[in-house]
C-alpha cells in the first residue's frame, strides 16, 4: 500500500490542513515510510485476536444527573480569537 | 389515493433531545434558552484536557425509549467518536455510537388512512447534541459572518434511525407523530419541535414499480415541523420524480429545506464528501447492561400510546379515531384523563372478557362530550396559540365545570360557546363567568311567555304569514326572543311556547 | 547550603526543624532558576509571585506551630500541558501561545492542596509529540549534564528543571516514553505510574489511551511522595482506577532478596550502545548483589510495538487535536474568507512539522478503508503485546531494561529522520501500550552522560518498582551527582 500525492492532499483536507506543495512532497515521503514499517503487523495473524481499546477493563462509569454551575460567560469567550457580545465569531460558513 | 409512477423509499432518523436535568457529560444545565455561552463549561466547551464522564440518566432514557420502541438492549455497548469540522462542534468530534448502539431491532405500528403498518425500527443511538450559530445577516447563505452560542452543545440526544420502510409522506408524519408520543409517554423526552428538541432527517430515493433495488436517495437533513416535514417531502419527492421523468439521474447528496424559497437545497458537494473517521472513544469506557437492568426499566414504562388509545376506545366508548387523535399526544391523553376524573366517570369496577373496565352509558356520553369539546374548540385555540395541551388555560376540571352546567341546562349550548372562549381568555370557572355576567339560562316558563306574548303582540303581519304557511315567520320570532332576553331564554321552551302563543292566534 | 541540590523529603525536615523556611526555600531556586536558566531554558513560563506568597502561607503556618505535608513548601513546576487556572498553558505550541485555561488539571489541584509553591511551566515537545524537546515552537531546552546534548522529550523541560536545581520535583506527561526517557537523559527518577492511576483530567491529551501523568524527582523517595500526592481516583475521569491506592514509600527500605528480574532479550539487541550496554551488565550486577534472582525474559510481540504505537497514538492525536480550529482559544489565522480555510490556514500555521505528520498519519490510518488495516490490526496487536507483559510477570516481579538505547544525543542530529528518532522510544513505547507502571532512574555514566534504568511492573505494582529502585539508589548513590552548571 502505497501513499499517493492525491491521497496525502485528500488527508489534509479531511484534518483541514493547508500544506504547501513541497509539505505534500514531503509528508508523502515520509508517511511512506512510516507505514512501509508498519506493514511488518501483517505478518501477524490476529484474525483470533480482539483488539485493546482500555488496557484497564472498566465499564458503567457513570455520573449523577445532577445540574453544577455553569462557567460564567467572560470566562468562558475569554481565550476568544474572535468574540462579539458573548457568542465566538467566525467567518462566514458557506 | 393519487396515482403515481414511482415507489417511494423513505427511512427516518430522528433525533431527540432528551428530558435529563444536565448535559450528557458534565454538569451543565440542559435549560432552553439563555443569553448565549452561558449553560457552558470547560468539559462542554471541549477545552484542552477536559474529559468527559457519563450521565447515568441519558442510559436509563435511551434503554427506555429502546423498549418502548420494542428494541432488543446491547448487553455491551460503547461510544465512538465522529470526527468533522463545523464550529458550532466544540471538539471537532461529536461523540456518538457507532457499531455498538444501546438499542436495536424493534419496530411501531403506525395508523393512516390506508390501515395499520409496521415500521422497523433499525437502532437508537446516544450522542451529543452541537451548539447554534446565528448567522450575521440572517439567513446561512449571504451571511458575512457567524456567531457561536455553545449553550446547547453536549445536550443528550438519543437517535432513532428507521428502516426504508416508509412509502410515503402521509406514513412518514403518521411514524413522527408515534415516535413523538411514544417519547412523549416515557418522559424520554419533552419533544418541543420548535425548541429543536425533536428533529429529524429524511432518507428519501424512488424507484419504478416492482423494482427490487433501491435507486440513488438523497438525504434531507433536519425538518423540525410537521409541516416542514410534510414540505420538504413532498418538494423532494417531486423533485427526484422530474429528474427520473427526464431520464435523468438522482446524485447522492445532502440537502437542506429553505422554508423561506419552498425548495429543497443541496448542502454538500460531493468534494466535500463525509469520512467521518469513527473510532472508539477512548476517554469513556464500555455500557454494559444485565438482565436485571432491563427487567427494571421494561418495568417501570408507562402505559404506552396503543394500549391508552385501546382503553379509551374499551371504557369510554370514544370512536377509535377520537381515541387515535387523543392519544397521540401524551398531554392531550392525560388532559382528558383527568377531565373523565373530575367528570365522575367511574369504569366498571368489573372487568369485561377482554380485561376492560367499561364506564355505563351516561359516563360514556359525558366522555364523548369532553372529547369533542377537546378535539373541537380546545384544539383549534390551543393551535392558534401555538401552546400544547400541558399549557391550556382551562384546566380539566374548568372544562368540566362548564358541561355540568350546560348538561344542568343552567346555561345553553349557544352560551356556553360565549363562556368558553372567556375562560380561555381569563383562567377563569365557567361557574363564575355565568354569575358576572348574568348568563343564566331563563327555562322559566311565565318569564318566557310574557316575552314571547308581546313579540307576537307587536309584530301582526308576521303571525300573518304564519297563518299563511309561512315557516320562516317562526325563525323570525325566536331571533327576536332570544335577542331579547340575550341569547339566555332556554331554546326548547321557547320552541314549545312559541307555537302554542301562534297556534291561539 | 545548597538547598537546590537537596531531595524533597530532607528539605522537608529542613523546613519542620525551622532551619530554613519555605520562603528562602523558594527563594533560592529562583535564584537558581536565573541563574543557569540561560543555559538550560527549561521554563515557559515562571510565576515567581504565586510561589513565594504560597511559601509565606507555609513559613505562617510553621511559624503558628502547625504541622506541614510532606510536599508542603516544597517548590515544584509543572509541563506546560497540564493545566493550570490562570496561568498560561501553551504546550510549546504556536496553536496554543496565549491559552490560559479556566480551571485547574485535577494533578495541579491536588498539588496545590498540598501547598506545593509552583515555580512555573516547563519546555517540552510540542503537543507531547517527540524525544528531544527540539519540538518545542518556542526554543529548545538544553541537557544540563551537556548543553550540546538534548534533554529528551517530550518532557525535556521537567526532567532538565528538576537535573538542573530549578526545581525540587516536576510533573510530566507520558504517552511513549516521554517522562523515563528524559529521565534517563537528564540523570534524574521519573516514573510513569499505571494507566489510571493519576487522573489525566487537564492534561492536554495526546493520546488518550496511552497518556499518564508522572512526577521527576532526585531521588526515590521523593517520587513515592509525589506520588502519594498525585495518585487516586478521579470521577472527573472515566478511565481513572477506582482501586485502593497504597502510600508508596510503605515498601521503601525493605530487601528485594529473592525477586526475580526478567531482562527481556529483546531490548539488549541492535541499537544499544555499548556504554549504555556496558551500565546496565553493572546494574544488573548490582540487583544479584542485593540478593536478586536475574534472568534473561522475552516479551516476543516487542518489535511491533513501535508500529503499533505509531497507529494508535498518531489516529488518536489526530481527533484530540481537531478541536484546535482557531474558534474558542488560541491561534487564528488572519485574512481567511470563510470558516473552511480559516480552519486549514489556522491549522497550517499554527501546528509544527512533526505534529501535522501525526495528524496525518493519524487521519490516514482513520480513514474509511483503511481502520480495519491500521487502526484495529495495531489495537489487535496491542493485546499480544499486553499479553507478552501478562505472562513475563507470572514468572517475575519485575522486568529491568535500559530505558533508551543511547544516552541523550546532540541536538540536530535526528531531526531530518522521523522514524530515527522514533527508535530512541524502542524501550519506553510498550509499557504505555500496556498500562503498566515504569520507572526509570539513573543507573550509572557512559561518556559522563547519565544512562537510564528502566524497572516495568505488573499493573498497580508501583509500590514495589519503588522498593527495588529505592534498594539499587541507596546501594549506588548515582542520583546524588549533579551537572556542573553556572558555577
Ligand atoms: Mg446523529
Ligand atoms: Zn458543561
Amino acid at each position: 500500500m502505497s501513499l499517493t500525492k492525491a491521497e496525502v492532499e485528500h488527508v489534509a483536507m479531511l484534518a483541514r490542513l493547508a500544506l504547501t506543495d513541497d509539505e505534500v512532497a514531503m509528508y508523502t515521503t515520509q508517511l511512506n515510510a512510516i507505514l512501509d514499517y508498519a506493514q511488518r503487523l501483517e505478518a501477524l495473524d490476529t484474525s483470533a485476536v480482539a483488539p485493546t481499546a482500555h488496557v484497564f477493563p472498566l465499564h458503567n462509569v457513570f455520573r449523577d444527573d445532577v445540574v453544577r454551575p455553569s462557567m460564567e460567560q467572560a470566562k468562558i469567550v475569554a481565550n476568544a480569537p474572535e468574540e462579539e457580545d458573548g457568542f465566538f465569531r467566525v467567518p462566514r460558513i458557506v | 389515493m393519487q396515482e403515481f409512477e414511482f415507489e417511494i423509499v423513505m427511512g427516518l432518523e430522528i433525533h431527540s433531545e432528551l428530558a435529563t436535568k444536565s448535559k450528557i457529560f458534565c454538569g451543565c444545565t440542559t435549560e432552553f434558552g439563555g443569553e448565549q455561552n452561558t449553560h457552558v463549561c470547560p468539559v462542554c466547551l471541549g477545552l484542552p484536557g477536559v474529559l468527559p464522564v457519563l450521565n447515568r440518566q441519558v442510559v436509563e432514557y435511551a434503554m427506555t425509549a429502546g423498549l418502548a420502541l420494542n428494541c432488543t438492549i446491547a448487553e455491551f455497548s460503547k461510544f465512538d467518536r465522529k470526527n468533522y469540522f463545523y464550529p458550532d462542534l466544540p471538539k471537532a468530534y461529536q461523540t456518538s455510537q457507532y457499531d455498538l448502539p444501546i438499542a436495536e431491532k424493534g419496530w411501531v405500528d403506525i395508523t393512516t388512512s390506508q390501515g395499520t403498518k409496521r415500521i422497523g425500527i433499525t437502532r437508537v443511538h446516544m450522542e451529543e447534541d452541537a451548539g447554534k450559530l446565528v448567522h450575521g445577516g440572517g439567513t446561512l447563505a449571504g451571511a458575512g459572518y457567524s456567531l457561536a452560542d455553545y449553550n446547547r452543545t453536549a445536550v443528550p440526544l438519543i437517535e432513532i434511525v428507521s428502516e426504508p420502510d416508509i412509502r410515503s409522506v402521509e406514513e412518514a408524519i403518521a411514524y413522527m407523530e408515534h415516535v413523538k408520543a411514544i417519547l412523549e409517554y416515557t418522559g424520554v423526552s419533552d419533544c418541543k419541535m420548535e425548541q429543536g428538541s425533536l428533529r429529524c432527517d429524511a432518507n428519501i430515493s424512488l424507484r419504478p414499480w416492482g423494482q427490487k433495488e433501491f435507486g440513488v436517495r438523497s438525504e434531507l437533513k433536519n425538518m423540525n415541523s410537521f409541516k416542514t416535514l410534510q414540505k420538504a417531502l413532498e418538494y423532494e419527492i417531486e423533485r427526484q420524480a422530474e429528474i427520473l421523468r427526464d431520464g435523468g439521474v438522482v446524485v447522492q447528496e445532502t440537502r437542506m429545506w429553505d422554508d423561506a424559497k419552498g425548495v429543497t437545497i443541496s448542502l454538500r458537494s460531493k468534494e466535500e464528501a463525509h469520512d467521518y473517521r469513527y473510532f472508539p472513544e477512548p476517554d469513556l469506557v464500555p455500557i454494559i447492561i444485565s438482565r436485571e437492568w432491563v427487567d427494571r426499566v421494561r418495568a417501570a414504562l408507562p402505559e404506552l400510546p396503543e394500549a391508552r388509545h385501546e382503553r379509551l376506545v374499551a371504557a369510554y366508548g370514544l370512536p377509535s379515531y377520537d381515541a387515535g387523535i387523543i392519544t397521540d399526544s401524551k398531554a392531550m391523553a392525560d388532559y382528558f384523563d383527568a377531565a373523565c376524573r373530575h367528570y365522575g366517570i367511574e369504569p366498571s369496577p368489573i372487568a369485561d372478557d377482554d380485561g376492560y373496565r367499561q364506564a355505563d352509558q351516561q359516563g360514556k356520553d359525558r366522555a364523548k362530550q369532553i372529547s369533542n369539546y377537546m378535539m373541537g374548540e380546545l384544539t383549534r385555540l390551543v393551535k392558534e396559540d401555538g401552546k400544547g395541551f400541558e399549557d391550556c388555560p382551562i384546566s380539566p376540571e374548568n372544562l368540566v365545570g362548564l358541561l355540568q352546567l350546560l348538561e344542568a341546562g343552567t346555561i345553553s349550548s349557544k352560551i356556553a360557546k360565549t363562556v368558553f372562549e372567556t375562560m380561555y381568555a381569563t383562567g377563569k370557572e365557567a361557574k363564575v363567568i355565568v354569575e358576572e355576567k348574568g348568563l343564566v339560562q331563563i327555562s322559566d316558563e311565565g318569564a318566557i311567555a310574557k316575552i314571547v306574548a308581546e313579540i307576537v303582540d307587536k309584530n301582526p303581519n308576521v303571525v300573518a304569514d304564519y297563518k299563511a304557511g309561512k315557516e320562516k315567520a317562526v325563525g323570525f320570532f325566536v331571533g327576536q326572543i332570544m335577542k331579547a332576553t340575550k341569547g339566555k331564554a332556554n331554546p326548547g321552551v321557547v320552541n314549545q311556547l312559541l307555537k302554542a302563543e301562534l297556534d291561539r292566534r | 547550603m545548597k538547598l537546590f541540590a537537596k531531595p524533597a523529603h530532607e528539605l522537608h525536615g529542613l523546613l519542620v526543624q525551622k532551619e530554613i523556611t519555605a520562603t528562602e526555600l523558594v527563594e533560592a531556586h529562583l535564584g537558581r532558576i536565573d541563574t543557569v536558566e540561560p543555559q538550560v531554558q527549561a521554563y515557559m513560563t515562571r510565576t515567581a509571585e504565586a510561589a513565594l506568597a504560597e511559601a509565606q502561607r507555609v513559613d505562617a503556618k510553621v511559624a503558628a506551630g502547625e504541622a506541614i505535608g510532606p510536599l508542603e513548601g516544597i517548590p515544584m513546576a509543572l509541563k506546560d500541558n497540564l493545566c493550570t487556572d490562570g496561568i498560561k498553558t501553551t504546550c510549546s505550541s504556536k496553536m496554543l501561545h496565549n491559552f490560559v485555561p479556566p480551571y485547574d488539571a485535577t494533578v495541579v489541584k491536588k498539588l496545590k492542596e498540598a501547598g506545593a509553591p509552583l515555580l512555573g511551566k516547563l519546555n517540552m515537545d510540542e503537543f507531547a509529540m517527540g524525544s528531544s524537546t527540539e519540538n518545542s515552537h518556542f526554543f529548545p531546552t538544553k541537557n544540563p549534564w551537556d548543553l550540546n546534548c538534548v534533554p529528551g522529550g517530550s518532557s525535556g523541560g521537567a526532567a532538565a528543571a528538576v537535573a538542573a536545581g530549578e526545581a525540587v520535583f516536576s510533573l510530566g506527561s507520558d504517552t511513549g516514553g516521554s517522562i523515563r526517557q528524559p529521565a534517563a537523559f537528564c540523570g534524574v527518577v521519573g516514573m510513569k505510574p499505571t494507566y489510571g492511576a493519576v487522573s489525566r483530567y487537564g492534561l492536554v491529551a495526546f493520546a488518550s489511551s496511552l497518556d499518564q501523568i508522572g512526577p521527576f524527582t532526585r531521588d526515590v523517595r521523593d517520587c513515592a511522595l509525589v506520588m502519594n500526592a498525585i495518585a487516586g481516583h478521579d470521577p472527573l475521569d472515566s478511565t481513572s482506577a477506582p482501586v485502593a491506592y497504597p502510600d508508596y514509600t510503605a515498601l521503601l527500605g525493605q530487601s528485594i532478596k529473592g525477586w526475580k528480574i526478567g531482562v527481556p532479550k529483546e531490548y539488549m539487541g541492535e541499537g544499544l550502545e555499548p556504554g549504555v550496554a556496558a551500565v546496565i551488565d553493572k546494574a544488573l550486577q548490582v540487583f544479584c548483589d542485593l540478593g536478586a534472582e536475574v534472568q534473561e525474559c522475552t516479551l516476543p510481540h516487542t518489535e511491533y510495538a513501535l508500529p503499533v504505537y505509531y497507529l494508535i497514538a498518531p489516529a488518536e492525536a489526530s481527533s484530540n487535536l481537531a478541536r484546535y480550529d482557531g474558534v474558542r482559544y488560541g491561534y487564528r489565522a488572519e485574512g481567511a474568507d470563510d470558516i473552511v480555510e480559516m480552519f486549514k490556514k489556522t491549522r497550517a500555521e499554527g501546528f509544527g512539522a512533526e505534529v501535522k505528520r501525526r495528524i496525518m498519519l493519524g487521519t490516514y490510518a482513520l480513514s474509511s478503508g483503511y481502520y480495519d488495516a491500521y487502526y484495529l490490526k495495531a489495537q489487535k496487536v496491542r493485546t499480544l503485546i499486553k499479553q507478552d507483559f501478562d505472562q513475563a510477570f507470572e514468572r517475575f516481579d519485575l522486568i529491568l531494561s535500559p530505558t533508551s538505547p543511547t544516552v541523550a544525543f546532540p541536538f540536530g542530529s535526528r531531526t531530518d529522520n522521523p522514524l530515527a528518532m522514533y527508535l530512541s522510544d524502542v524501550c519506553t513505547l510498550s509499557a504505555n501500550l500496556a498500562g503498566i507502571p515504569g520507572l526509570s532512574i539513573n543507573g550509572g555514566f557512559a561518556g559522563g552522560m547519565p544512562v537510564g534504568l528502566q524497572l516495568m511492573g505488573k499493573a498497580f505494582d508501583e509500590p514495589r518498582l519503588l522498593q527495588a529502585a529505592y534498594a539499587f539508589e541507596q546501594e549506588t548513590g548515582y542520583h546524588r551527582q549533579m551537572p556542573q552548571l553556572g558555577e
